[in-house]
């Protein structure tokens, strides 16, 4: 065979399969593109009563980290909330949980809160969120030295305590900072 | 000019006032006689009384997140969280809302008693928190 003829044949067909998966890229990109403009990350709390009764105690973790069915089961067991009683009146536990499971992450869709499904399965009613699968996979480099031995931090649940951008829903690695270590690079 | 010094000194009031307000307001439903009456020391020895905490076994007290000068700051022994001063005179932002002290008084007064407080026990503590 000319090796002209080859070389030409062989440039055509890369530069066809070149576009083609151009155009799949173009695609998901943009599709990408769309819900990371949208929706990257769990959105910010946007609710003063839950921000107030939920944050009492701790960091007001984004209901985006956990599905309907959790936060629902929660909100009814409150007078025993991880050993703590956060007993709250029927009134505002009805529109917490009315803010709570329109927010949830199997109800608005982001990717963080897509992973977060992927880890948990359908018949399971996860409590907490910093011992999702999902969240363990993405802690699992740091020493637990930093964390349940730093008095500073306390716990993995203690999200605000590393992660800076925390209320904002910013949770990527260059918004860390680990009290007595750091800013945290890979 | 008098009225200026008038509105200028409701202002300069104004913080106080709320909690003053709050506070008499719960005070007045908690007694049952007339004449009943409440003491901050009474408030102020029970503070730091400890409790075995009915889930972990641990001896609490409720200074154990509000420490025991309730003028400064303290933390929530589990998960660190500040908690800001008890006292009247060193936090604007307390005691302005009865339901707020109500919803506070019934968990952790269950929490760290393992029962509700007595009318008479609530407002001791008033007086106590008033009173530094
Ligand atoms: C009276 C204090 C208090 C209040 C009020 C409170 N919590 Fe908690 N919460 C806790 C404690 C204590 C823990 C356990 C922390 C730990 O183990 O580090 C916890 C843990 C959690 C966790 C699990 C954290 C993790 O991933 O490990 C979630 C989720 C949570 N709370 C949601 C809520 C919601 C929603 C509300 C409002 C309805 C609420 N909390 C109100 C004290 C409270
Ligand atoms: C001890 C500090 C610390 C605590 C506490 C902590 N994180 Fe992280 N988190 C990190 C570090 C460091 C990374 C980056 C890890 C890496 O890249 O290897 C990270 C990564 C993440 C990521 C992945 C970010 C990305 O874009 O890939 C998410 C999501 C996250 N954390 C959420 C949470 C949530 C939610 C909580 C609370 C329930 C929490 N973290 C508590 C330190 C912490
Ligand atoms: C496990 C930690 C913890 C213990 C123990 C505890 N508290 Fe609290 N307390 C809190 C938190 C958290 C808040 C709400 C945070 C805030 O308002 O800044 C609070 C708020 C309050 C309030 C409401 C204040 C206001 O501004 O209206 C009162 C009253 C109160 N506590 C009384 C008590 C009494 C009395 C005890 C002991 C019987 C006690 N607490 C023990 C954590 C605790």
């Amino acid at each position: 065979m000319n090796k002209r003829i080859f070389a030409g044949a062989l440039i055509m067909a890369a530069s066809v399969s070149l576009s083609v998966s151009g155009i799949v890229f173009a695609d998901r990109d943009e599709y990408e593109r769309g819900l990371f403009k949208r929706t990257g990350t769990v959105p910010a709390v946007a609710n003063k009563l839950y921000a107030t009764e939920c944050g009492a105690c701790h960091f007001a973790y984004q209901p985006g980290w956990l599905p309907a069915r959790s936060w629902k089961k929660m909100v009814g067991e409150l007078d025993d909330h991880f050993g703590e009683n956060a007993e709250l009146d029927q009134e505002s536990r009805d529109a917490i949980t009315q803010y709570l499971v329109t927010e949830a992450a199997d109800v608005k869709p982001n990717r963080k809160s897509r992973k977060i499904l992927r880890s948990i399965r359908d018949t399971d009613a996860p409590q907490r969120i910093s011992t999702l699968r999902y969240m363990v996979s993405k802690h699992d480099e740091i020493p637990a030295r930093l964390i349940t031995g730093n008095a500073k931090v306390g716990s993995a649940a203690n999200c605000i305590a590393c992660h800076k951008g925390a209320s904002e829903g910013q949770f990527n690695e260059h918004g860390v900072n680990i009290p007595g270590y750091g800013p945290w690079e890979d | 000019m008098k009225i200026f010094t008038v509105v200028l000194l409701c202002i300069a009031a104004l913080p106080a006032q709320a909690s003053e307000t709050a506070i008499t307001q719960v005070q007045d439903s908690y007694r049952t006689e007339e004449g009943s009456a409440f003491a901050a020391t009474r408030g102020k020895s029970m503070w730091t009384q400890s409790f075995i905490q009915k889930k972990s076994g641990k001896q609490v007290s409720c200074a154990t997140c509000h420490t025991a000068d309730l003028k400064r700051a303290g933390s929530h022994i589990r998960t660190g969280k500040t908690i800001g001063p008890m006292a009247t005179t060193a936090n604007e932002e307390r005691f302005n809302d009865p339901a707020k002290i109500e919803k506070w008084f019934l968990r952790n007064c269950k929490w760290t008693l393992g029962r509700e407080c007595t009318a008479q026990e609530k407002g001791d503590f008033l007086s106590y928190f008033q009173s530094e």
